[in-house]
């Protein structure tokens, strides 16, 4: 199995042949590149897809090419020619059923994987939680376990399932760390949560995927993967070395402006939150709770699951706490 | 000169589509995006009706108020009906005499639900003081702005009627009128009970 | 009233075309006038409720959106080809891919959609025009004075620049003020009117106004396809219209619909826009399948493959199009539920798509394939659309998706069914159908010279794109670098697809050229018939005269042409004797127009936030209204005598015998 998508993998950089001009060697595809479980998962998924895409595909060019080379208007074209056959049950039932099938075999791979990622990668390491607020145009984190927060960077401890939780205090934007996994909105007045985790350590390229104006461009960031040791030692250097977060201090960073990476011992308590109800957030129930308040034993929350949002996301629970 | 066309009309043109038919058709299919477009705005107040920003709530809703607007609202829709019941009597004067008594309890809807508005702005309850308000206000004052606009198009047809008497056309037009004022009926009917109804309970 | 800054500055390229507005239109105005042409203007065209004059219409102004929407498209591409480039600030960007988008849907598609609804329906259902040809005048000026008030943006005020779908918060006030946020939303408010008006008058003109005998499965599938994305635009475009009045209310009025403060609810405006949006791809791409269907079955000269299949495939793309709008925000979170559904509902679609390419292929399938200009655009589409359709379905897969979301990967992957699916279907139409409207042919030989411009430079630019994504490149930055340290490796795919994009625009200037050269040296079809097709509209003169059908066709079947054709080929047909009878025709009518200036002036003055003139437009659109309510002469009788002339000169040259010889 494992080799067979090795072998896809590579089979779909050949398909992207013009690719594979100077410079463009394979660690760049980051997306084909996964470094923890939760971009595998998807990875698979890819390859999956496009396989059973494929098989429709090939075949289907191929008849193309035959049919358009046999049948031309030449004089001397002795294919039969018959300008009123315009129906055959049997071919019907063949390319509805073909499609049909391939379409439930992905369906049945889509809504698998679907499911998985709202769980913890792995389930025997306790998980830890960092908030992510999205601002114009910077990224911050704050750390409800170490009291830390940082802006434009990242650091996680690498085999530990890390629940990111999300929101925004500016236009809605969308964290995507492509080798870690799939990305997720971070959305004013909500408080979302997204599964992942590295299984390497290593520097991973982190971005904005959702358009948020003039800084847009900028609002990458850089997320640190290193050993458990490696990150606790990191969050004491930061308790110790780095300024505090205040209220007033939060408020000059939220102003609209790039920022360089940046490390402070601390933030004003329940920060997240404040920030979650004062855009909104009061009006539903957060699922995901803010981090600072989370059962980690319980394991049951949905980590895709928006605050109360139900199938047309027009039905807002109206939650008041 | 109207009359000369219609008689053209039916001498020449066979197999050639009924004009008024397809007019009332069209009018059918307008009504139905017309209740989407509703039934939209139902749904983002359905959204944020709760999102009331600590301030006026549904259960500030003035009762006497709106029942009084549904009262005149459904009366203008019953009469809005005798005028056509009128037409096709071909009672010109039954017919504008209906039509203008619609027309007033039209008025006097609209008069009754900016009356509504403006005392809920003095309060302080404007569009840009909650989600909830302003969904409130796009919703019933969208329904308003169409009854608005329905008395000015029943004025036209009142004039028309007036100078053309009740003619095929002049007979289609009511018709479509009349629907249109139904439909606005039925969408108060929601909205006296998904908005007010629902609202003060 | 606040006039500073009403006038975009400080940049070079605006001013350029500051300047080349006015030189064009002094151009404009010195040929009318000195060649006196004004009232020729307003008679033949600005008042005109012709179908095939309004679609004429449609036809150029969306050439000339697809222009400008080009260029938008090469700037970025310009700015994109290098890291760190300096050639468009990031404002200015933002500006360009908003405007790019914008216009390429909605400026350009669907009018191209409408100019092929106009130019064709009518003649192939056997009908003398639209069911409403005053309301069809006034969906075209509404379309077409929303479009130029959108445009006007460029140069007046500023452009938009929060994205094609302007997700609030950022397009609110607060975060995008002043006027080019209005600009997007009169411009398409305005232009959706039209759209929605002219929904429905085509699903009432196939309901109400075919031939006598034709069945609504006698109806040639390019009708079909009309109805299913006529159909599908009632069901939609109301939402749009609403949206745009809620975020016309936050912004202006001070509403709290979409922001942040106050209880607003932002992803509501996401979740309304997509119910819009996304049907409105399936609504632009119907009719391009169902031009594939007329193009394939004629230049195979044999019946269409699975006919029944065909419609019910339509039908079920325009049904479950209305189910999949989640899929562009799989990454909302709303829940795995969720997402499996819509998942499911997408990769749904899928299906009745691949019948169709399937039906074509049979269709195709012993037949005798002549290879013409609409047949190589169909050949172009079937593995472009393959492919794009195929992304689609992996994109479909919702946790597939929140690794592509966003990416490069997506853009790709909707230029490639949009522009594969859309542009080349309404290219095979505009090629098929040229000569019925224009009574002439484009050359052939600068058309294959645009043709393969087109495909070269469409898979450079976007198969590159794809591969970007991967590389985790997301869309609408103006620049990349290496930030922070690392090379993304971005840039030499970036330049390629540049290229591409370049060899594209050099498709369109061919085919610019390819018209203006065909003008003068086309070859001229004097039979009406100018690809022995199958379908009514084949049946009459080239270009059609005002009343298209001197007397209405009775019809027996599907492909009725066609067999009549073999009829009268082996001297079976019997000829009904010719009794002309006058005709009865809608008036000329300045009313659209006007109503829509007043609309113009209404969504200027709402935009630059001058209630007075956003009120008096207002006022205006109203009396207009009054004033065509009280019109009653409104149509007049083409009589015998004249029908007789017209026909008879239209015939002289024809050498095929025709329905009403």
């Amino acid at each position: 199995m494992r080799k067979g998508i090795q072998f896809a993998k590579y089979s779909i950089l050949a398909l992207l042949g013009m690719v594979l001009l100077s410079g463009c060697d394979k660690s760049q595809f980051i997306v084909l590149d996964p470094k923890g479980p939760v971009a595998q998962q998807q990875l698979e998924l890819i390859i999956i897809s496009a396989v059973l895409c494929a098989i429709i595909i090939l075949p289907v060019i191929g008849i193309f090419i035959y049919i358009t080379v046999r049948y031309r208007d030449k004089p001397d074209n002795k294919a039969p020619y018959q300008p009123e056959w315009d129906d055959s049950r049997l071919l019907e039932v063949v390319w509805w059923g073909i499609p049909i099938i391939i379409v439930a075999v992905l369906g049945f791979f889509t809504a698998k994987t679907t499911l998985a990622l709202t769980k913890p990668p792995v389930k025997d390491v306790k998980p830890i939680v960092v908030q992510v607020t999205s601002m114009d145009w910077k990224w911050m984190f704050t750390y409800p376990d170490k009291k830390i927060a940082t802006v434009n960077y990242a650091e996680i401890p690498a085999g530990v399932p890390v629940q990111f939780i999300l929101t925004s205090d500016a236009p809605m934007n969308s964290f995507w760390i492509p080798q870690l996994g799939g990305q997720e909105y971070t959305m004013p007045g909500m408080s979302m949560g997204l599964w992942l985790q590295a299984d390497k350590t290593g520097n991973y390229f982190g971005s904005g995927a959702n358009f948020t104006g003039k800084g847009f461009a900028h609002m990458q960031f850089k997320v640190k993967a290193v050993t458990q040791a490696d990150f606790d030692k990191w969050a004491d250097q930061v308790k110790k070395n780095s300024p505090a977060l205040t209220t007033a201090g939060y408020k000059d960073l939220s102003k609209p402006g790039l920022s360089k990476e940046l490390s402070f011992s601390s933030y004003p308590s329940g920060l997240f939150e404040t920030i979650v109800n004062k855009n909104g957030g009061k009006y539903y129930d957060h699922m995901n709770h803010m981090g600072d308040s989370m059962n980690m034993s319980g394991m049951n929350m949905s980590g895709m699951n928006m605050s109360g949002m139900d199938m047309s996301g027009m039905d807002m629970k109206s939650q008041n706490k | 000169m109207q009359q000369s066309v219609s008689a053209h009309v039916s001498d020449h043109d066979h197999g050639h589509v009924d004009q008024d038919s397809l007019k009332i058709l069209g009018f059918w299919i307008f009504l139905v995006t017309d209740c989407l477009l509703f039934g939209t705005l139902f749904a983002t107040y359905a959204v944020l009706h709760t999102h009331t920003n600590g301030g006026f709530t549904g259960k500030e809703f003035d009762i006497p108020g709106f029942v009084i607007e549904t009262f005149v609202l459904l009366v203008s829709s019953f009469t809005s009906g005798l005028a056509v019941l009128e037409m096709h009597k071909g009672n010109k004067k039954g017919l504008i005499s209906w039509l203008i008594i619609t027309l007033l309890l039209g008025a006097t809807f609209v008069g009754l639900e900016i009356h509504e508005f403006v005392s809920m702005a003095a309060e302080g309850a404007t569009i840009s003081t909650s989600a909830f308000l302003t969904s409130f206000f796009t919703l019933v004052g969208t329904h308003g702005a169409h009854v608005t606009f329905g008395i000015f198009w029943m004025i036209g047809l009142i004039v028309q009627l007036a100078k053309k008497g009740i003619t095929s056309d002049t007979k289609r037009k009511i018709s479509i009128i009349s629907l249109y004022w139904h439909f606005l009926d039925a969408v108060w009917i929601f909205i006296f009970t998904v908005v007010y109804l629902m609202g003060v309970m | 009233m606040n006039t500073s800054g009403f006038f975009v500055t400080g940049d070079p390229m605006i001013y350029g075309a500051d300047v080349s507005i006015v030189l064009v239109s002094v151009a404009i105005i010195f040929y009318l006038t000195y060649f006196k042409k004004w009232g020729w203007l307003w008679r033949e065209w600005i008042t005109t409720v012709d179908h095939k004059r309004i679609g004429i219409m449609y036809l150029i102004a969306s050439l000339l959106m697809l222009f400008r929407g080009g260029v938008d498209a090469i700037l970025m591409r310009l700015q994109l080809a290098i890291p760190n480039a300096h050639f468009l600030e990031s404002e200015h960007y933002n500006e360009i891919f908003t405007t790019h988008g914008t216009i390429m849907i909605l400026f350009m598609a669907m009018p191209f959609m409408f100019a092929l609804f106009n130019m064709v329906v009518p003649l192939q259902i056997g009908a003398r025009d639209v069911a409403y040809p005053a309301l069809n005048a006034i969906s075209f000026w509404l379309f077409f004075l929303g479009a130029m008030l959108f445009n006007l943006s460029f140069v007046i005020g500023g452009s938009p620049d929060a994205g094609w779908l302007s997700y609030p918060p950022l397009s609110e006030n607060q975060f995008s003020p002043g006027p080019g946020q209005n600009f997007w939303i009169w411009g398409v408010q305005i232009s959706g009117i039209g759209s929605l008006a002219t929904g429905i008058n085509f699903v009432v003109t196939i309901l109400k106004m075919r031939a006598p005998g034709m069945r609504l499965r006698d109806m040639p599938l390019f009708t079909w396809s009309v109805m299913a994305s006529s159909i599908a635009i009632l069901g939609v475009f109301p939402i749009l219209t609403v949206s745009l009045i809620m975020l016309t209310i936050d912004r202006l009025f001070g509403g709290h619909f979409f922001t942040m403060t106050a209880g607003g609810n932002p992803m509501m405006w996401v979740n309304l826009i997509w119910m819009w949006g996304h049907p409105e791809v399936y609504i632009v791409v119907l009719p391009a399948f169902g031009v594939f269907s007329e193009v394939v079955a004629t230049f195979a000269k044999k019946r269409i493959f699975g006919y029944g299949s065909m419609v019910f495939s339509m039908i079920a793309i325009s049904v479950v199009s209305y189910y999949t709008w989640v899929h562009h925000f799989f990454t909302m979170g709303a829940g795995a539920d969720v997402n499996i559904v819509f998942a499911i509902c997408t990769m749904i679609i899928a299906i009745p798509t691949g019948v169709k390419v399937f039906n074509w292929l049979f269709t195709l399938y012993r037949g005798r394939i002549t290879v013409t200009q609409p047949l190589l655009w169909f050949y172009a589409m079937i593995p472009c659309f393959l492919v794009g359709g195929s992304t689609g379905v992996m994109l479909a897969a919702a946790p597939a998706d929140y690794q592509y979301h966003n990416s490069y990967f997506l853009i790709a992957h909707f230029h490639q069914v949009l522009i594969g699916g859309v542009v080349f279907g309404y290219l095979a139409g505009m090629y098929y159908w040229w000569p019925k409207v224009f009574g002439f042919k484009l050359n052939d030989k600068l058309g294959k010279w645009a043709f393969w411009l087109w495909q070269i430079g469409f898979y450079v630019c976007f198969m590159p794109q794809y591969a970007l994504g991967f590389m985790g490149m997301t869309r609408r930055i103006y620049t990349y670098n290496q930030t922070m340290g690392w090379d993304m490796g971005w840039a030499p795919l970036n330049f390629i697809s540049t290229i591409g994009a370049f060899l594209m625009g050099a498709g369109f200037v061919f085919q610019a050229w390819q018209i203006i050269y065909s003008i003068k040296h086309g070859e001229r079809d004097v039979t009406g018939d100018a690809w022995n097709g199958r379908t009514l509209e084949w049946s009459i003169p080239s270009p059609p005269p005002a009343y298209n059908f001197a007397i209405l066709p009775t019809i027996k079947g599907r492909d009725s042409w066609w067999y009549q054709k073999q009829e009268m080929q082996n001297g079976t047909y019997k000829q009904e004797p010719v009794k002309y009878e006058p005709i009865h025709m809608p008036k000329n009518t300045g009313v659209p127009f006007i109503m829509s200036c007043f609309f113009f002036v209404a969504g200027f003055g709402f935009t630059f936030e001058w209630f007075w003139m956003g009120i008096i437009g207002l006022i205006g659109v109203a009396i207009t209204l009054f004033v065509r309510s009280f019109q009653y002469d409104t149509d007049y009788y083409i009589t015998v005598e004249e029908i007789e002339r017209t026909e008879k000169a239209l015939r002289n040259n024809a050498s095929v015998q025709r329905t009403a010889n």
